[in-house]
């Protein structure tokens, strides 16, 4: 039933403890487009809708199969050589060097000593070198800025070479130039294969470098598909509500959505 | 480089091992150690039978601490954990002292007796209360998760206090380590009992290290890495709980050697848990066995608790730990 490489949502149904809302997504397909954003309103169930298809959180109904086997059936060791996930927030309890973060993106595929292999340091070397931060290896967390923190969390899921990469919000707190560098290392990255599902709560940058936007409002998929289709000012507004405008990106001619006074 | 300094913490515990047991309030002789022949000299008994024990039994009770503390403070997402900040080593300690003062409480099987059943059944408790409470309050990172264990540790201190009110004085100088935790009186089944449980308990947490630095980057970080994160951390607790728990029930309460041996060894090896595990034990055991000989040789021919010695010393960098936060 699923073609290998799509990661596979079926009648799936969450719901937190305190929350007053539910995600429901009856059929949701994942991964059959180089470059993919969920996007939505804060609470509108992002964050958890990647959550449940990275396997990390058990749908109280429903199930998300990667290549036609449940998620859940996997180890979590073989399931992270296929689906790479990068959590929003990466709370780190020791002053690591960036090096050793990136090369943690490797666990997955390392045995019970976890040796270096002559793979592991050409991928932690190639993801080093996709996110500039080549020359910070030595480096420590505690002497970065929050951008080249976010870079090295990239780097570390680059360098676990997955099938499909689940990012949570990759771009959060990053200057205009710095988001717009890392979605080009994504498309990049895509190109070669690689297939990204990022939630992305700057729709431009979800319109600019995705063919393909997933909107979510209130737990529910309201709409999928490619940016021009979807995001249209009827659309947005009755889910962001009326202080916003659609404008053609001047270059791509792309919609872009601008806040706007009532 | 880092490798190295592996070998040199495993340089320092063999110094330990070798020099360690010549301090003492008696004087040794190389002669009379060294004598052939018939029966055992003073010296030798000395040495063998009380000093070397006692360095033994420090070297693997601080090891066993001091990876409890590495492993308990990924577990628990807090610097400041270890077996006695946590209220493991006094839960445990507790309980290895009602065995041992009430004759029905008491048997033995081998090495293995009640102390450590009881002392076993304490850490698990105090691991489960601790964590229940720090839950409750707002997550296992948080300052909750100390004052919950430190309260538990004063707790269960309060509490052999009281049944000490039964015990009759002359026999009480026996269980005076239960308060503050000691080496002394340390025979080779207490190395015995000691190694029953910590050899299990280090295995575990060793065969564990890999997973400990996604850990570290967060659980979700961690399970997207692949980590199984709710089987690493059940095997956490039990391999830290255990390897404290066996300490607790032949030493008792020792505090702070489990803070300040991961913390010493990530300035010297970094924060790679792969190596700070191990190189844990390996300052952990020698910590705590120089400290063991200092309290020996300070107020010779009296002896000063271990425990009050690794209080005095790690209380003050738990302070400074906890201000620079």
């Amino acid at each position: 039933m699923n073609p290998a490489g799509q990661l596979v949502l079926n009648a799936i149904r969450f719901e937190y403890e305190s929350a007053a809302w539910t995600l429901a997504v009856p059929t949701l397909t994942l991964g059959s487009e180089p470059l993919c954003a969920i996007i939505g309103p804060n609470g509108s169930g992002k964050s958890t809708l990647l959550k449940v298809a990275a396997g990390l959180l058990r749908p109280a109904a429903g199930e998300a199969r990667w290549q036609g086997r449940r998620v859940a059936d996997y180890s979590r060791r073989t399931l992270a050589q296929q689906v790479g996930y990068l959590p929003q927030e990466c709370p780190v309890l020791f002053d690591y060097t960036v090096e050793q973060v990136v090369s943690m993106g490797r666990h997955a595929h390392g045995g019970v000593l976890e040796l270096t292999t002559p793979g592991d340091r050409a991928a932690v070397d190639r993801a080093l070198a996709d996110v500039r931060l080549m020359d910070y290896r030595q480096r420590r967390l505690s002497q970065l800025s929050g951008g080249e923190r976010r870079r090295a969390w990239l780097a570390a899921a680059l360098a676990q070479e997955p099938a499909i990469l689940l990012l949570d919000e990759p771009t959060q707190a990053l200057d205009v130039h710095q988001a717009a560098a890392m979605m080009e290392i994504l498309t990049a990255r895509a190109a070669e294969g690689l297939r990204v599902v990022a939630v992305l709560h700057d729709l431009n940058l979800a319109a600019l470098f995705c063919p393909r936007l997933v909107l979510l409002a209130g737990g529910a998929v309201v709409a999928d598909g490619p940016p021009a289709e979807l995001l249209t000012p009827d659309r947005l507004r009755a889910v962001y509500g009326d202080k916003l405008d659609v404008v053609p990106h001047p270059r791509s001619g792309q919609p872009l959505v601008l806040a706007a006074t009532s | 480089m880092k490798r190295n300094q592996i070998i040199l913490l495993g340089g320092l515990s063999l110094l330990c091992l070798l020099l360690l047991p010549w301090v003492g309030p008696e004087r040794l002789s190389l002669r009379g150690l060294l004598a052939w022949g018939g029966d055992w000299t003073a010296d030798q008994i000395i040495f063998v039978q009380l000093r070397l024990t006692r360095v033994v039994l420090g070297l693997l009770a601080g090891g066993a601490l001091a990876m409890s503390g590495a492993t308990l403070q990924v577990l628990f997402r807090n610097p400041l954990a270890e077996p006695w900040t946590l209220g493991v080593a006094g839960g445990a300690s507790l309980g290895a002292f009602i065995a041992r003062l009430c004759p029905i409480c008491w048997w033995a099987w081998g090495p293995f007796h009640s102390g450590q059943l009881l002392a076993l059944l304490g850490a698990a408790g105090a691991l489960l209360l601790v964590g229940a409470v720090a839950r409750r309050a707002g997550g296992a990172g948080t300052p909750a998760l100390l004052l919950a264990g430190i309260t538990l540790s004063v707790v269960c201190g309060g509490a052999i206090m009281m049944i000490s009110g039964f015990v009759s004085p002359w026999k009480l100088a026996e269980f005076q380590r239960w308060l503050l935790g000691g080496l002394d009186a340390a025979s080779w089944g207490d190395v015995a009992a000691l190694l029953l449980l910590v050899v299990p308990g280090g295995a575990i947490l060793l065969a564990l290290a890999r997973h400990y630095n996604p850990l570290a980057l967060g659980e979700d970080m961690a399970a997207g890495q692949g980590v199984d994160v709710a089987a690493v951390r059940c095997w956490t607790a039990i391999g830290a709980g255990v390897a404290a728990a066996g300490v607790a029930a032949v030493a008792g309460p020792i505090g702070f050697i489990g803070l300040l041996a991961p913390h010493a060894v990530r300035r010297l090896v970094g924060p790679d848990m792969r190596r700070v595990v191990p190189a844990s034990f390996l300052l952990g055991g020698s910590l705590l066995a120089a400290c063991d000989a200092l309290g020996r040789w300070a107020a010779a021919p009296l002896e000063m608790p271990v425990g009050a010695l690794t209080a005095v010393l790690g209380g003050p960098v738990f302070l400074w730990l906890l201000a620079r936060r």
